[in-house]
């Protein structure tokens, strides 16, 4: 039995967060608190007090009691709402802060990318940057000339690799930090969310190269808000809450359990408190839910019967002309469509305050198989404004029978592409070589 | 980059558990990202002349004009002794490893604030930041130290045998700097007063170090004690050696030296020390 690459037992990080409950309402107080701190401070230590520390005693704990084990060339990943101590644990296994608790022991080289460009400077240009944060990856010198040419190629850049960073657009500046980082081949890679960066494309291109690196035996851990991503590129997810760990297990099953928090399902989420739901001061998503035909909320779905998406949202305001849309992701990240609200009745007309529910069907026979993410939107009209944004709200399956009525006939292997539409096909005999075969074999 | 070896347990193991008191240096692991120190010390090189007209003119300009204006003051108007070598070369050879230690102390006690990006996004030994903001004044020195052979030219000065510990002087120079600039580096991301306290101290220090005047005019044991501010046995280490002042600084430049080395073992361990806490300070 090998021993496992990343071993970690009770590992707990404790932060001082300061005065929390201390607020500065106005610059007065504020004013007067900087004038009176270091007196008050000073009095302490005459007391013999301690100081400094003693203003700082609020604490919470990142990490709680954390326990696990990655076996080599696994590819982890890690999973939770914001707060839930992800970065934290990311960041005691690359060493940049220590462990209050507990212990982690790692087996062989590791690679951490925590941010994507640490250390780009604006002033250098992209090839002194690539050096730059070459060495502050850990790459060596001969390292980062032999990969040299390959990182400007992946970044599409060459005609800029003498300008300063400074000029560069934006995309093409993560394009280059992408780039260096993607060519990294430590034999265990910790990876926070850095592919919520840069354009689709790039992103698809970022995804793929991570897929290599899992190929190659190296082991990955992984955060990331990309439900669809922590899907297909690890085979076991850890979700992590206020520190604690709370699942570990196949990733399709604890994305699930993240994702169902509440409800028990992944194909329906809803939002009881009005106050933290998605939204502004216009309009709030109350709930979203997945049904099939019978009208039953479910996470999965038959290829060959219509899927219904359902938004429910509360306008806040009256007289608003407002747009919803859906976008659905594959597990890949890819966005298969965007579909409108298309409701004549509603067309152009401005809506009075209220709940209102709507609904679209994808047609059956329409989706390839596999899990499916929803993007609920709600935009107002006159002026225009993104009201309503929330990216995998509900996640679905939709799977393919072998009964022969849906897209895939009699076939039972393995079928490309995004979409699976039922095609209409005829087939016709031209040329007959042979008449009595014809006859034998003739189509009625 | 090694090849990683296939056989299991021949990977190294690293065990990340919670650290208390005084931590070991680890020398061998700031060897291995040496060329990171080249890179950061690089980058800071390149980087601090950009968009400036003048350029690498800063690096002389800073002790050449330091020197014009002592000589006015403290030699045309004070008249104070010189050991019997022209004034203007006599305080330019005591400006030119003042002006790096100056700038080393207070680059590298800033470096870790300002690098604190990526202290909170990547693991390396966090010693290479400050000693990549001393190593980067190297440059500077050099350019300034190419002025101060041509001036030693220009006064018809040559160079004695005692020249030959030069290197070692340099070495002194460089271990005061990280000696002092850690120190301050660590204190600064708990307590950000360093950071207005430095170019007063820095200030202070100046007149506290015979670069101004001699150390000859104060008589001995006192000249020797004098050693204890190691920037003392510096400068006067740097106008023996190049200049051939009368005097062998000898026990001098040797309790500078003790203190330079005492300042630096230490700071390096205060450093060490509080290195666990940068990534969450600062």
């Amino acid at each position: 039995m090998p021993e496992p690459a990343i071993r970690v037992v009770n590992l707990g990080k404790q932060y001082h967060i300061g005065a929390l409950h201390q607020r500065h309402p106005t610059l007065r107080d504020q004013l007067s608190d900087a004038l009176v701190a270091p007196f008050r401070r000073a009095a302490k230590l005459i007391r013999g007090q301690a100081t400094g520390a003693a203003e700082l005693d609020e604490t919470i704990w990142a990490l709680e009691d954390v326990s696990f084990e990655v076996s080599s060339g696994e590819v982890v990943g890690i999973i939770g709402h914001n707060g839930a101590g992800k970065s934290t644990l990311l960041k005691v296994l690359s060493r940049i802060t220590e462990p209050t608790l507990g212990w982690a022991e790692i087996r062989g080289r590791v690679g951490s990318l925590l941010e994507v460009g640490t250390g780009f400077h604006p002033e250098l240009t992209g090839r002194e940057n690539i050096y730059l944060n070459g060495a502050i990856l850990g790459m060596r010198r001969t390292e980062i000339e032999r990969k040299f040419d390959e990182m400007v190629d992946f970044a599409e850049v060459r005609k800029f690799i003498e300008t300063p960073v400074k000029h560069y657009s934006t995309g093409m500046r993560l394009r280059l930090a992408f780039s260096v980082a993607a060519h990294l081949e430590p034999e265990i890679l910790i990876v926070d969310e850095v592919l919520s960066v840069g354009d689709a494309t790039f992103q698809r291109k970022c995804l793929n190269k991570m897929e290599d690196v899992g190929e190659h035996g190296r082991t990955v851990m992984f955060v990331s808000h990309n439900m669809p991503a922590v899907t297909r590129l690890c085979e076991r997810t850890l979700l992590l809450n206020h520190g604690r760990l709370v699942a570990d297990g196949p990733s399709h099953e604890v994305v699930g359990q993240y994702l169902s928090t509440g409800t028990g399902t992944t194909a329906l989420c809803e939002w009881p408190d009005v106050r933290s739901a998605p939204g502004g001061e216009i309009a709030r998503l109350r709930a979203v839910r997945i049904r099939n035909r019978d009208g039953n909320i479910t996470e999965a779905l038959d290829i060959r019967r219509p899927i219904g998406l359902e938004m429910e949202y509360e306008l806040l305001e009256s007289g608003r002309e407002v747009m919803g849309s859906f976008i659905l992701v594959n597990e890949e990240g890819l966005e298969l469509f965007t579909t409108i609200e298309t409701d004549e009745r509603w067309r152009g007309r401005p809506r009075a305050a209220g709940r209102y529910l709507s609904t679209a069907w994808i047609p059956g026979n329409y989706l390839a198989e596999g899990t499916f993410f929803l993007q609920v939107n709600l935009n107002t009209l006159n002026p225009y404004k993104w009201e309503i944004h929330a990216p995998d709200a509900v996640a679905f399956q939709v799977i393919d029978t072998t009964d022969g009525d849906s897209a895939r006939m009699d076939w039972g292997g393995r079928m490309r592409g995004v979409v699976r539409p039922m095609l209409e096909w005829s087939t016709d005999l031209l040329t007959a070589t042979d008449e009595e075969d014809v006859s034998r074999h003739s189509a009625r | 980059m090694a090849p990683s070896s296939p056989v299991m347990g021949e990977e190294p193991v690293l065990r990340i558990e919670p650290s208390s008191g005084w931590v070991p240096v680890r020398l061998g692991e700031l060897w291995d990202y040496r060329e990171l120190l080249y890179f950061l010390t690089w980058r800071d090189i390149k980087v601090r002349y950009k968009q400036t007209v003048l350029g690498a003119l800063w690096a002389i300009i800073q002790p050449f004009f330091t020197m014009v204006v002592f000589s006015l003051f403290f030699g045309k108007l004070a008249r104070v002794p010189s050991d019997g070598i022209p004034y203007p070369i006599f305080s330019y050879a005591a400006l030119v490893p003042w002006t790096f230690f100056a700038n080393g102390v207070t680059n590298s006690s800033n470096s870790l604030v300002t690098g604190s990006n990526l202290i909170k996004k990547i693991y390396f030994p966090r010693l290479v930041v400050p000693m990549g903001a001393v190593l980067a004044g190297a440059v500077d020195f050099v350019l300034a130290f190419a002025v101060l052979l041509v001036m030693m030219l220009f006064y018809g000065i040559f160079p004695t045998g005692n020249i030959v510990w030069l290197p070692l002087l340099l070495v002194l120079t460089f271990t005061t700097s990280l000696g002092v600039g850690l120190w301050f580096s660590a204190l600064n991301v708990q307590f950000r007063d360093i950071r207005y306290t430095t170019p007063f101290l820095v200030q202070f220090w100046l007149f506290a170090t015979p670069i101004a005047y001699a150390s000859s005019m104060l008589p001995q044991p006192w000249r020797t004690l004098y050693g204890l501010n190691p920037m003392v046995g510096v400068v006067e280490g740097f106008r023996w050696a190049l200049l051939g002042t009368e005097t062998r600084p000898g026990p001098m430049i040797l309790v500078s030296a003790i203190v330079s080395v005492a300042l630096l073992v230490g700071g390096v361990y205060y450093f060490r020390r509080l290195e666990k806490t940068f990534a969450d300070v600062v």
